[in-house]
């Protein structure tokens, strides 16, 4: 199976940060509070790891619909601030039946324009499930 | 400083309904422009939604307070969900059950201690069937 184009997203900027935490529910200060992220030693705002977790599950659920998903992994592996822009792309690493449905194993990454990898996914999903419906 | 009699501790249940407009909400807050999110009128869940049973679990629903982890030196190092069958939709009427299903150490590449916390919410329909689960692991340097 040939995946899509990478999902780029960015220069993120702090309002793409405050929409995801008004939108997750997660107010961590260190994700919008200048002073309060320079106290604890950070040079900026840090971005939200689940914000490039979200990036990544936007990427493969546009590609292998949103209704096929059954198992979504992520590790966090390194910071990310305002100003970067991530690029979010993975492939299908296996392919096999089971509970009597065709499945799919996919390992993804969310990379910095550096090269980074700031998250590390992996995901199964079901093949030909549409939206779920 | 991680309490590790922590392991063990559950949450009292709690009530999640799922809602068109805050998947919307949240799927455009991570780039999502497909159809299945923002056009369909009983959309699935992103696969990453369930971590807005934040605005749902609260006080003694959340036992990951139990853990004590200290907010200058603890990080969210994975998240996990998973889904038995396609993902919840809106209408949909959850009950959530947060544990602690384990902590244990591992020592730093860097020298040092790192002290790993688990929490397991599993989410429930209406009929009781076990629907989603999240898996939170969370870190603590020494």
């Amino acid at each position: 199976m040939t995946p899509p184009p990478p999902l780029v997203t960015g220069p993120l900027s702090r309002t793409d940060l405050v929409r995801y935490q008004g939108a997750s529910g997660d107010f961590n200060p260190i994700h919008h509070d200048e002073p309060f992220a320079r106290a604890a030693g950070l040079p900026a705002p840090l971005t939200l790891g689940m914000l490039s977790a979200g990036l990544l599950a936007t990427w493969v659920t546009g590609w292998l619909g949103a209704g096929a998903v059954r198992r979504f992994r992520v590790r966090f592996e390194s910071q990310v601030f305002p100003g970067d822009t991530l690029t979010c792309d993975g492939r299908v690493v296996r392919e096999y039946q089971e509970d009597g449905e065709p499945r799919l194993d996919l390992e993804l990454a969310c990379r910095t324009q550096a090269g980074a990898v700031a998250v590390r996914g992996w995901a199964t999903f079901v093949v030909d499930e549409g939206d779920g419906a | 400083m991680v309490d590790s009699s922590a392991l063990g501790a559950t949450g009292t249940p709690f009530t999640m309904p799922i809602e068109r407009g805050k998947i919307r909400e949240f799927a455009r807050a991570t780039a999502s422009t497909d159809p299945a999110y923002l056009a369909d009128t009983a959309p699935v869940v992103p696969p990453t939604f369930l971590t807005t049973a934040a605005f749902w679990q609260d006080g003694d629903a959340d036992p990951w307070r139990a853990v004590a982890m200290d907010q200058s030196r603890g990080l969210h190092a994975e998240q996990e969900f998973v889904f038995h069958g396609p993902p919840p939709r809106a209408g949909d009427m959850l009950t959530g059950t947060s544990r602690i299903a384990e902590i244990y150490e591992k020592h730093g590449r860097r020298g040092g201690t790192l002290t790993f916390a688990v929490m397991v919410t599993e989410f429930r329909d209406h009929s009781g069937r076990l629907v989603a689960e999240a898996r939170l692991t969370g870190v603590e340097t020494s």
